[in-house]
This record gives C-alpha cells, sequence and structure tokens, in this order.
C-alpha cells in the first residue's frame, strides 16, 4: 500500500501506519455513499479490470461498486466465459487485458500468489480480492473497519475467529492485520483445521470454541465449506453445529458487548444460528456496506501511487492555493 | 520528493489585523443574512476556522445562528496526484438542506481557483444552493479560473514562487498571523 508500494497483494507486511492510512480514508469514503448523489469525480479515466478466475458474486459487485462510486470504469472478467477455460495461461490473458489499457487490475484466484505473479509481469497495479487460502486483504481491511467503528481502538481488543483456518484467506488476512494494529487474536477450530505454526504470528490456538471466545470483544464466525464435509478433515455438519456453531448460550461467555461477525456467505445453522445472526449482536450486513468504502480508499490510494509512479511531473505547491 | 524551504519574506496581518478582517467579513455578511437564509461551509482546513470565528461574530452582531458544514475538495480537486504524496481526505459534513439556501463558501487564500471550481462541484452534488457566494480572508491573485471572491478581507499582489500562509492558533500557530512565504530553491 502507499506510500511504499503499488500493489494491495496482502496484509502480511503493511505496516501499521499504512493500515492507519486505509482505515481512515474508508471513514470519508463511507460518507460519499451516504450521500444524496453517492459519487465522486476522482477516479475519472481510471480504467479498473474485475478479473476473476474463481467465482463470485459479492466481492465483485463491492468492488464494482466501489469503482463507479469514484467515477473509474469497470470492465468485467469471469472465469466461466473466459477464454482461461480453453487452456490460455494466466499470464497470457492477462497480457490480453493489458491490451485494453487497464490501471487497475483487481483478482481473484484459486491459486496462492497469482496476484503476485500478475503484479510482476503487467503495468498495472494489482489488487489481490481473494488468492486461494492465502489472503483476502480487502475483507481483512473491511472487518478491522468494522471493529474500530464499533471498539474504537483495535489496539487490546480481543478477536476470536472460529472455523476452518487453516483454508481461510480471510482468517489471515485478519490475523496480519490486525496483529500488527496490537489486537489480540484466538483462533478455534477442529485440529484438523487448524494451522502449524499459527503461534509463531503471536496468535492463540484452540480446539475448542468457548476458551476462544470468553471474554472476547469480537467473534468472528467463519464460513463452513460444505463441500469439504464428510471428508477425513470434518466431522458431521451436525457435529460441527454442535462443538464450534455460535450459538445465544456459548455467545454469552463473549464480553456482553461483544459483537458477531462473519464474511458471507453465511450458512444459517451450521456455524452461526439464525437468532445470533439476525440479534443486535450482529454487524454482518454493516460489514458488506464497510466493504464498499474500504475498497474505495484501496482503490484511492492505488491509484495515487500509480499516477505518481507513471513518471508524470511533480511540483508541489503549483496550482493550488496553500 | 525533495523537501521544500520556505523563508519568511514579510508579514501581512498580526493577530489584530486578523480579528479585525474577520469582524469586517462578519459584517457583510451580516448584511447579506438578513434579507437571505445562508449556510457557512469552510473549505478545510484554513477556510472551516475561519468560518467558525466568523460564526461567532454573527451570533456575537445578535444574528440568528446560520448554517454550518465543512467541505473537503481533494475528491473533487484537477490536480489530485499531482505533487501530493498521500492525499489525504478530511472529513465533509453538510448538515443542511443546501437547496433553496445561500451558501457562503469560506477559504482562507484565494489563488489560482481551482480549489473553489473544486468546492463549487463538491457543492452541487449536496443540492442545488439558491446561490453560492465567496468569503475569502486574502486574495492573493494569479488567477487561473475565472474565479472572483463577494466578499475579502484583504487583496495583496504576490508572484507564483510565493506562499500565502494564513496561520491561526487553531491550527496550533502560536499567534494569528498572515505571512508570505517565498520558495528557497
Amino acid at each position: 500500500m502507499p506510500p511504499t508500494t503499488r500493489h494491495l497483494l496482502g496484509l502480511e507486511g503493511t505496516s501499521r501506519e499504512q493500515l492507519i492510512t486505509v482505515l481512515d480514508l474508508a471513514r470519508e469514503f463511507r460518507a460519499v455513499s451516504q450521500r444524496r448523489i453517492k459519487k465522486v469525480p476522482t477516479l475519472r479515466g481510471i480504467t479498473v479490470v474485475l478479473f476473476f478466475v474463481e467465482p463470485s458474486t459479492r466481492t465483485r459487485l463491492s468492488f464494482e461498486v466501489a469503482a463507479k462510486r469514484l467515477s473509474a470504469d469497470t470492465l468485467s472478467f469471469t472465469a466461466s466465459r473466459s477464454s482461461l477455460k480453453k487452456g490460455e495461461t494466466l499470464l497470457d490473458t492477462a497480457q490480453n487485458l493489458m491490451a485494453m489499457r487497464p490501471d487497475i487490475i483487481v483478482i481473484r484466484h484459486s491459486a496462492p500468489g497469482a496476484p503476485h505473479l500478475l503484479s510482476r509481469h503487467v503495468e498495472a497495479a494489482i489488487v489481490n480480492a481473494g488468492d486461494g487460502a492465502h489472503e483476502h486483504p480487502t475483507q481483512g481491511l473491511l472487518d478491522m473497519f468494522t471493529m474500530r467503528e464499533h471498539k474504537g481502538e483495535l489496539d487490546g481488543l480481543v478477536v476470536a475467529v472460529v472455523g476452518d483456518i487453516l483454508h481461510s484467506r480471510v482468517a489471515r488476512s485478519n490475523i496480519h492485520g490486525l496483529t500488527t494494529m496490537g489486537a489480540r487474536v484466538r483462533v478455534a477450530g477442529p485440529r484438523t483445521m487448524l494451522p502449524l505454526m499459527l503461534e509463531r504470528l503471536g496468535v492463540t490456538c484452540h480446539d475448542r470454541i468457548e476458551p476462544a471466545i470468553e471474554g472476547a470483544d469480537v467473534v468472528m464466525m467463519l464460513r463452513i465449506q460444505k463441500e469439504r464435509m464428510g471428508s477425513e478433515l470434518f466431522p458431521s455438519e451436525r457435529e460441527y453445529s454442535r462443538v464450534f456453531g455460535l450459538d445465544a448460550r456459548k455467545l454469552e461467555l463473549a464480553k456482553p458487548d461483544a459483537i458477531v461477525m462473519h464474511p458471507g456467505p453465511m450458512n444459517r445453522g451450521v456455524e452461526i444460528t439464525p437468532d445470533v445472526a439476525d440479534s443486535g449482536r450482529s454487524v454482518i450486513l454493516e460489514q458488506v456496506e464497510n466493504g464498499v468504502a474500504v475498497r474505495m480508499a484501496v482503490l484511492y490510494l492505488t491509484s495515487a501511487h500509480l499516477i505518481e509512479g507513471n513518471g508524470m511531473e511533480t511540483t508541489p505547491g503549483a496550482g493550488v492555493g496553500p | 520528493m525533495a523537501e521544500i524551504r520556505l523563508v519568511e519574506r514579510r508579514k501581512l496581518l498580526d493577530a489584530d489585523g486578523v480579528e479585525a478582517k474577520v469582524f469586517e467579513l462578519a459584517e457583510q455578511i451580516a448584511a447579506h443574512a438578513s434579507k437571505n437564509p445562508v449556510g457557512l461551509v469552510g473549505i478545510q482546513t484554513g477556510g472551516v476556522h475561519l468560518a467558525r470565528r466568523i460564526l461567532e461574530r454573527l451570533e456575537a452582531m445578535g444574528l440568528e445562528k446560520p448554517h454550518q458544514g465543512v467541505l473537503d475538495i481533494t475528491l473533487y480537486r484537477d490536480d489530485i496526484f499531482l505533487g501530493l504524496q498521500q492525499p489525504l481526505v478530511r472529513r465533509t459534513d453538510i448538515p443542511f438542506e443546501v437547496s433553496g439556501t445561500d451558501v457562503i463558501l469560506v477559504d482562507d487564500v484565494l489563488y489560482t481557483g481551482r480549489t473553489v471550481r473544486a468546492a463549487l462541484d463538491a457543492l452541487v452534488d449536496f443540492g442545488r444552493p439558491r446561490a453560492i457566494k465567496l468569503a475569502v480572508l486574502v486574495d492573493r491573485g494569479l488567477r487561473e479560473y475565472p474565479i472572483q471572491a463577494d466578499w475579502k478581507g484583504m487583496t495583496v499582489d504576490t508572484i507564483a514562487s510565493e506562499t500565502v500562509q494564513v496561520e491561526l492558533t487553531e491550527m496550533d500557530a502560536a499567534t494569528d498571523r498572515v505571512v508570505v512565504y517565498e520558495r528557497d530553491d
């Protein structure tokens, strides 16, 4: 992230100052979405390609709305209709996209590191919209933004993340971002879904949900991917729900003012009961709204760097008054 | 980006001078506000403090408190990414209905006119004001756009290598003053 790098590939290695810059900016961008005319002319002439090589509706829509509210032009390129199915390589496809002269490529891909690969081979700024089980930085940012809006500072906040930690890019981005900001992160899930060496990142691991959410300020439930059920990793849906699902009784262990989060889409009755998901403690729909604001901030900052990086004349103090 | 050194050249106003000019602006705005409903909108950041001071004056004059708001024009600039390492976006908050109101934009220094151009664009996204007026503390000339102030504290001749700064105690200045600096390069 600016001012030091032009891409947003992950929250790992992103500094505290950079995170604060994005989170502060997102607050002003959220205000834009609340106006009668929900649009500012800031990114006129900037082209954003939404390059989604893995199915995703909500993240793509969120980026698209974010780009449009900044007056950027968007092109959508989704895998189901693309030539990738015909055997073209990722880089070949990307080079073809570059012929349309995009300024920013937002990429979702099932392969970890795909955005990084792209960033080394194309001119455009790259924003990672989820790469396999690796990172989903804008989700991490919007989660942190939502926590900050409710809890003030992230420093010292106790955040419990519950579910399939091993396969979760959402968990990974949150862990990197939150620990950088001084929050205390606990994770919980079946042992088969807890990666080794997580403790090295400053995270506490639990194989039961109760100790993780006890006294927590934030309880973040992850989506259980039903396609993984029945494999050796996974007990039955009913057993998972009983042991790791969040219901009103378990939530009582958390702080009385704890908020409940979920990156969506939810499996009601599996990782979260409907009464908790729809309760006053749930901020799940706010997360969706905040996602647009955070993505506006990311596109804005990426563009700022992009234009500077193009070697345009920069004459400080010229042009506009003091 | 190399740091720019500014050398102080001349002082235009001291604290008493700033106070007198704010008073004059407030009197002129009061005359207008007696005829039409007005809303004072300060442009971030210097204009916000000036607008607040003018508002205090208006209240001291016994005027019914006009609407007030703050406007950040960063997202509407035409030079947004030129020469700004980190284009900060500050708060915009216009908590009144601008349609039908005479909006009085307040800024500290009027220079090229580009800031005001951006402010006009930003403002009309909030509604359709009956009129938009411009009040500035200092008009330093060198306009690049056809924009003029309706009310101004003072006019001063400057050259492009100079910077006019309105330093107010609200912005951590030791004392209120208006100073001309020159770039030392």
